[in-house]
């Protein structure tokens, strides 16, 4: 802890306007004792790595090497669009995952939401069980999932017990076909807990009194839903979509944990492509490059959801 | 909480399972109906969410052929036969679990504590003085909330490789380079945390300025202001951020995995992940990932008014 409290100054000025200067002088040295414990530490960890990123991305940077990082332009970008199609087919199945999570996971949130936002007895253990999942780690959620996922697993007896024995299912995690549909269905299951909860936070802002008016008209609960729910939700769409939006194109750890991109690289995503480059094959350039893409699409997403919370206005 | 008794009937997905009723029938017999439709709804819902970890936790007393056994009926979700805590045991023994739970434990509380007090300290700055560059710094902390940890962990592995660092040789102290295979490098870099910063210096400046005015007038200097007037009247503040910022830290995952190879030094994610490469016994595998998920489950069943309220209090910052 650095913060020193700020001492009396030595000085004791004689004119009102010198003294009001002091004051303000200690406030500023106050400011920047209290602000720079974190100050540093986020230019250490946050900005530099931030500069690294784009730095590295221009180089042929390797993890442990004799030799110092050498300049290549733009070497990195041009292999990525052109020379690695596994770098492709991530980005392709990276927006797979996002396309489908997106919508999926918001409307059952809102569903979830609309279900519970009310008062009757025992709603806040409902709330409650559909929140488990998102403090349970993805970690142990994706190892579960890869064990109920085995050809003999607990997903395929209970498929094969709910269609009596009609349909017996697939090995869901090695088959190129079905492995990412598999991993999209606990990412949600994960996650969509939290997003119910964003949406009841939305949902408890709108007024009382214009569902009482919408009623006073005489409208069906779907009218009510439609004319007075919908739009009070906006702000809160914008939110719930870009959040899940940025967290979809960050896919890592299931990946990680249940297929390590396979099989024939049919779940490797671009965030596991760039730590697959970057930590297993040492090449930081060009992991810093992949990285920058992801970033570059965070940022378009971002810079959406401004013009959409804008339009608002 | 304040609940909307008006709407009783769900969207459309919902409605559909609905049967239209009869007109004669009365407005009560109706919203009776309705709660019992929409308490099947919900209890549906709740046993797609539950199953899966019921499952873990059952499967994790029962040896691996019992669980094959199970596997085809509702034992699978029932604790009968052959249950004992023998596959707690087993990991116990096979790897240093316990090792794994302290490294877990420490790098939390550490995280979480040392960043409620510099980020605290950081919105304090932020909202309550003036100071020359105040809003400029604002402004860059608000922007650096868009950059999502993946964009920067490749080049941070790079850059932590090569930060000065004091370590103790044969009962010296030296000076060395690189964080690789530390705590600290699990730790310090996520102490300071913009969204954290945001979080308080919202909250601040909801807390009026007579109070501080006062104080200065008595001669109290800034920090004692923090420290005596605003952290006291903050604890909703301090509490949301505990929260954001301990699951994140408990769960972490990508970092460790990437700068910490030494097993001692693991956090219980990455050494679940190796175990579960080792290892081919469900029952086990189960019964590691039970005992990692239990303490965090019992935290937030006895805090779970706390966690939905700081959830719902990170979305509202639009």
């Amino acid at each position: 802890m650095t913060v020193t409290p700020p001492t009396v100054a030595a000085e004791e000025p004689r004119r009102a306007s010198r003294r009001f200067r002091s004051i303000k002088g200690r406030e500023t040295w106050a400011g920047f004792g209290m602000i720079a414990p974190a100050g540093i530490l986020l230019v250490l960890f946050l900005i530099v790595p931030v500069i690294l990123a784009f730095a590295l991305s221009f180089t042929n940077a390797r993890l442990i090497s004799p030799n110092p990082p050498r300049f290549v332009g733009f070497d990195n970008f041009i292999r990525a669009f052109t020379a690695d199609p596994v770098f492709l087919q991530s980005v392709g199945n990276t927006a797979v995952f996002a396309l489908v999570v997106v919508p999926l996971q918001a409307g059952l949130g809102l569903l979830l939401a609309v279900l519970v936002n009310r008062r009757m007895r025992g709603i806040t253990a409902f709330r409650v069980i559909f929140f488990i999942p998102v403090v349970t780690s993805i970690v142990v959620v994706s190892i579960l999932w890869k064990f109920m996922y085995q050809k003999d697993g607990l997903i395929n007896s209970m498929i094969d017990a709910l269609t009596f024995g009609a349909w017996q299912g697939v090995d869901w995690l090695n088959d190129p076909n079905t492995a990412l549909g598999a991993i999209i269905v606990l990412s949600i299951w994960q996650a969509v807990g939290f997003h119910m909860i964003i949406w009841l936070a939305g949902l408890q802002t709108i007024p009382e009194e214009l569902y009482e008016a919408a009623k006073m008209d005489g409208a069906s609960p779907w009218r009510q839903f439609t004319s007075v729910t919908w739009p009070g939700l906006r702000p809160t769409m914008v939110f719930v979509l870009v959040t899940i939006t940025i967290a979809a194109l960050g896919l890592f750890v299931q990946i990680s944990v249940m297929t390590q991109g396979g099989p024939v690289n049919s779940t490797s995503t671009i965030v596991f492509h760039a730590v697959r480059k970057g930590y297993a094959q040492q090449e930081i350039g060009y992991a810093a490059a992949i990285s920058l893409i992801f970033f570059v699409a965070v940022l378009a997403i971002a810079l959406i959801q401004r013009r959409l919370t804008r339009e608002k206005d | 909480m304040t609940a909307t008794r008006t709407l009783t009937t769900a969207p459309a997905e919902s409605r559909r399972i609905a049967r239209p009723l009869p007109a004669d029938r009365s407005a009560k017999a109706q919203r009776r109906w309705g709660k019992v439709f929409l308490y099947i709804a919900l209890s549906l819902f709740g046993i797609i969410f539950l199953f899966p970890l019921v499952f873990m936790f059952v499967s994790s007393l029962k040896p691996d052929s019992q669980i094959l056994q199970d596997i085809d009926s509702a034992a699978a979700f029932l604790p009968v036969g052959d249950i004992s805590l023998d596959n707690y045991f087993g990991v116990f023994d096979r790897v240093p679990v316990a090792q794994f739970m302290f490294n877990s434990v420490l790098v939390t509380v550490l995280t979480v504590g040392l960043g409620l007090i510099v980020n605290s300290m950081a919105g304090f700055a932020l909202s309550r003085l003036a100071w020359k560059g105040r809003l400029v710094v604002l402004a860059v902390i608000i922007a650096t909330l868009i950059v999502p940890f993946e964009t920067i962990a490749v080049p941070m592995v790079y850059w932590v490789a090569q930060l000065p660092t004091l370590v103790i040789e044969g009962g010296v102290l030296k000076y060395d380079f690189g964080w690789l295979n530390t705590y600290q490098v699990q730790i310090v870099p996520f102490i300071a945390n913009a969204f954290s910063i945001f979080l308080f210096t919202q909250y601040f400046s909801t807390i009026p300025t007579s109070l501080d005015e006062a104080a200065r007038i008595d001669g109290a200097s800034w920090f004692t202001i923090y420290r005596r007037i605003l952290v006291p009247l903050s604890g909703p503040a301090f509490a949301t951020v505990a929260i954001l910022t301990f699951l994140p830290a408990w769960n972490q995952y990508l970092w460790p995995l990437m700068v910490v190879q030494k097993e001692e030094l693991r956090p219980v994610m990455v050494g679940v992940q190796y175990f579960f490469q080792l290892n081919t016994a469900w029952g086990e595998v189960m019964a590691y990932t039970s005992l990692i998920t239990i303490p965090v489950l019992i935290v937030f069943l006895v805090f779970q008014r706390a966690f939905v309220s700081s959830i719902a209090a990170s979305g509202v910052k639009g």
